[in-house]
């Protein structure tokens, strides 16, 4: 009676085989793609890599493969990626927060969520032509202000997300414990969801740093490039993703060598800030009630 | 007795915890065996490693045998798909496909490629649904979703679905525990009328439906079987003070 | 029961029982209530906003050509005044629409293992692998693409289709040099696979699991089970996830820009060059105020690649957020 069970090389039994094996390669596809970009990555950043590259601006002749570095578009880049973070953690914060507190599963939330991740889907370089017609309108020039406001826009809908969907997950008891001791939704907001925001809020920010000093599109128009360190806010800046496109346009090996370079200095940044995030809201984490 | 399953030297562990310790039964053959304990003791765990449901949970770590008609189903020579043919399982929630009556009847013998026409389905689907009490209420209305059943109807759907791939064994885990009790009464009555052909595995939470449907006993708690065998003795006089503190209803 | 309230607060909400008068703290809650609504107006109101500021912008070549000639106009001489964008269009399909196709399999293969097969453990390390993915900037994948798919699509790729496939059109290589379509599609097949996949394991997670034990109890393969139970359910939020994915490969500019060749023709072979819409946009941003018309017709090529993308993430975000809430509910 027992061999009734015994395996036979039915046709499904081979599709299952067949199907979970595809799977796996389609897995190993997408890990693989990852390693060797960031094989290359490193291969080809590491050698022109120097210490001049992250102390030095650019001095005369680098752009033919003289001396100096990328100090400023480093520089640059964390300026624009900090203020737009900055500036779009100012509204993403109480949006977040009354999203959560008011609005819940509420129509008006689902529309304002339904925006948010529209406004995630518009590309940078769209974000980058209304930045050109802002800065027509206003009469600004490219400059670092200009390329924070727009990073600043671009970033919102990431931040805001994120947030929204750390403190979905809180539970709703600890609310409805805050309302029933009498506590305005206020009070609520202000206390309750706040301190349970802490890991989403870490995340967010984190989340749009990396997306904002990544973004070369937008800060194209916006921000502008220059060998300077900026020194206002008027001013326009040069940013790390533009100085690795600029520098792999030029027909100087040792300057697209540069380029590599600074896509490495670019992709560790990144990267420090995506593992950061991670580890940083695994212990937050702990300190909430889930 | 005539044994149609045996387990011998079962422990389950998830992740770091013991679900089941050192487990040995026999289930008689075409016979009602309910497992019984308080919440939380393991029963369930006992009866998905009947049919290898075990294997779903994540981090389920196995070790002993189950002797299926003496065929150990843990073997690496057997199939799971098999086994799972041959242990038919009716779950604590109905749960009918996301398709008409008629398809959800016949699925499972689709998948086994068992009948060779659509006459021979036709026939199959009939012939289930009357098993399971429900033709008479459905027949008319065989291509409607089977959403659309009540609760009652469609745990009696499920297991029209489960007997239609021809099982040897039939788990029920709970399987009233979601119904009303008219429901409730009609699925136990399908039981022992199918006891005559089928060796049948309940587990209960509820003494009341273990003392109408059991031929045979398994008391367990904690992890372990604290006492097993014949219903009429065990009810009677159960051997073991914890069986006897539980019959009571201490706990 | 007001005896048992007996607090630091009984004075201030013995009238507030009775007659509505705005405490402190009452007045404080409508503000903060009215701020954060006003808060809220500004994502749902930025989306109009950007439309409108584009339009604007664009009035003007809008109102000297017809927009079938600006759509459909083959030729791109802005200094002739012509502003023909249907070389870009296409460039801008055939990118993504090799993307998406490369994408597709891969996305879907990789989801259902992450979603059905894979013990938690390898979910634990596919999770970080596709967050870092997502994390890398499109200039790092441009300088990928350029270091290794271009050579990769003309030494490896290119010859292996001549052979093989080069009587069909589509497969002919006109230009060896390796910049072109499929290596833009490769390149963006990467950059969006994460953003696909995580979607789509959402989307298989909606699928309560009594209906895969429901399958598998009897006697069916999981394969069995996510062909006949699980796909039919999702197939809404799979679609979806593919717009999606679609929307992101349209204006993705950068890496595509780096790797695509930038030449303004009507591409015939996945091995030519193209010229994508952002690509033109990007690329020409600097003299755009120097030429008459010719920052209108940029921005207007942005107001079209928007109201694209916009509806495709419309429709497809209102699929996925659906499909979510079910299982919110449930």
């Amino acid at each position: 009676m027992g061999f009734l069970m015994k395996k036979r090389w039915q046709r499904r039994h081979l599709l299952e085989a067949f199907m979970k094996f595809i799977m796996r390669v389609s897995l190993v596809i997408v890990a693989a793609a990852l390693g060797l970009i960031l094989w290359i990555i490193v291969v080809r950043g590491l050698p022109a890599l120097s210490w001049d590259m992250v102390t030095k601006i650019p001095e005369g002749g680098y752009y033919m493969g003289k001396g100096g570095g990328i100090l400023n578009a480093i520089l640059g880049s964390l300026y624009l990626a900090a203020g737009g973070t900055f500036l779009a953690m100012i509204f993403s914060v109480p949006i977040a927060i009354y999203l959560k507190a008011y609005l819940g599963d509420s129509k008006w939330g689902h529309y304002v969520r339904l925006s948010l991740d529209v406004l995630w889907g518009i590309p940078s370089i769209v974000y980058g032509a209304f930045g050109f017609t802002l800065m027509i309108a206003l009469g600004i020039r490219a400059s670092l202000l200009a390329g924070i406001i727009i990073l600043a826009l671009i970033e919102l809908p990431i931040m805001t997300r994120a947030m929204d969907e750390v403190i979905r997950r809180m539970p709703i008891d600890l609310e409805y414990a805050a309302l029933a001791l009498g506590s305005t939704k206020f009070e609520v907001a202000l206390r309750v969801v706040t301190r349970q925001m802490l890991p989403g809020i870490t995340t967010a920010i984190l989340l749009g740093f990396g997306r904002g000093i990544g973004d070369a599109a937008s800060v194209l128009f916006t921000a502008g490039y220059t060998d300077r360190i900026p020194t206002s806010l008027m001013r326009p800046t040069a940013s790390l993703p533009l100085a690795v496109f600029f520098q792999l346009g030029s027909p100087y090996p040792e300057v697209q060598q540069r380029g590599y370079a600074a896509a490495l200095i670019l992709t560790v940044i990144v990267l420090a800030v995506s593992l950061g995030s991670r580890w940083l809201s695994s212990r937050l984490n702990k300190y909430t009630i889930k | 007795m005539d044994a149609h399953i045996q387990v011998k030297n079962l422990n389950v562990y998830y992740g770091k915890q013991q679900a089941l310790k050192d487990v040995n039964i026999e289930v008689p053959k075409k016979q009602i065996t309910v497992i019984m304990g308080p919440s939380g003791c393991g029963k369930t765990t006992l009866l998905k490693s009947l049919n290898r449901f075990l294997e779903i949970t994540d981090g389920a770590q196995i070790t002993g045998e189950v002797l299926v008609d003496g065929q150990n189903i843990y073997d690496s020579e057997v199939d799971v798909t098999e086994v799972r043919k041959v242990v038919g399982l009716l779950a604590q929630r109905p749960s009918p496909l996301p398709m008409s009556i008629y398809d959800n009847v016949v699925y499972g013998m689709n998948i086994h490629r068992m009948k060779k026409d659509r006459k021979e389905y036709k026939a199959a689907v009939r012939h289930y649904l009357e098993i399971a009490g429900l033709w008479e209420e459905v027949h008319k209305r065989l291509h409607d979703p089977a959403t659309s059943l009540s609760i009652g109807q469609q745990q009696r759907l499920c297991l029209a679905r489960g007997l239609a791939v021809e099982p040897e064994i039939i788990l029920g885990d709970e399987p009233t525990s979601a119904l009303d009790p008219i429901s409730s009464q009609n699925i136990e009555s399908r039981l022992i009328d199918l006891k005559q052909q089928y060796t049948t595995v309940i587990v209960t939470h509820t003494l009341r439906q273990a003392k109408r449907l059991a031929d045979h006993v398994i008391y367990m708690y904690m992890g372990e079987v604290i006492e097993a065998g014949l219903a009429k003795e065990i009810f009677s006089s159960p051997k073991h003070e914890r069986t006897k503190q539980y019959l009571e209803g201490l706990f | 029961m007001n005896q048992i309230i007996t607090s630091k607060s009984t004075k201030e909400t013995t009238g507030r029982l009775t007659r509505p008068v705005p405490t402190p703290r009452t007045r404080q809650n409508n503000f903060a209530q009215r701020t954060f609504f006003i808060f809220t107006l500004l994502p749902v109101s930025l989306i109009l906003i950007v439309t409108i500021a584009l339009l604007v912008r664009s009035w003007p070549i809008l109102n000297a050509y017809p927009l079938s000639n600006l759509l459909f106009g083959n030729i791109w001489k802005p200094t002739n005044g012509l502003f023909g964008f249907w070389p870009f269009i296409l460039g801008t399909f055939w990118v993504s629409i090799v993307g998406i196709i490369l994408a597709v399999p891969l996305c879907l293969l990789t989801s259902i293992y992450l979603a059905e097969y894979a013990q938690s453990k390898t979910r634990s390390i596919a999770k970080p692998v596709l967050d870092l993915l997502a994390a890398i900037p499109p200039v790092v994948y441009g300088v990928w693409g350029l270091l290794a798919i271009v050579p990769f699509v003309d030494k490896v790729l290119a010859p292996l289709s001549d052979r093989w496939l080069g009587s069909i059109p589509i497969f002919s290589v006109n230009q060896p040099t390796g910049f072109g379509i499929l290596a833009a599609g490769i390149v963006l097949a990467v950059m969006i696979a994460p953003l696909i996949i995580s979607v789509m394991y959402e989307i298989f997670s909606t699928v309560p699991n009594d209906l895969r034990h429901a399958s598998l109890a009897v006697g069916a393969t999981q394969w069995q089970t996510i062909r006949n139970i699980i796909l039919p359910q999702v197939a809404p939020g799979i679609i979806a996830a593919i717009v999606l994915g679609a929307s992101r490969a349209l204006g993705e500019t950068i890496a595509v820009l780096m790797v695509v060749g930038n030449i303004p023709q009507v591409p015939t072979s996945i091995f030519d060059s193209a010229y994508p819409l952002p690509a033109l946009i990007a690329n020409n941003y600097g003299e755009m105020m120097s030429i008459p018309l010719y920052d209108a017709a940029l921005l207007s090529a942005a107001l079209v690649l928007l109201l694209v993308i916009l509806v495709f993430n419309i429709l497809s975000m209102l699929v996925i957020q659906r499909m979510l809430r079910r299982k919110w509910a449930s």
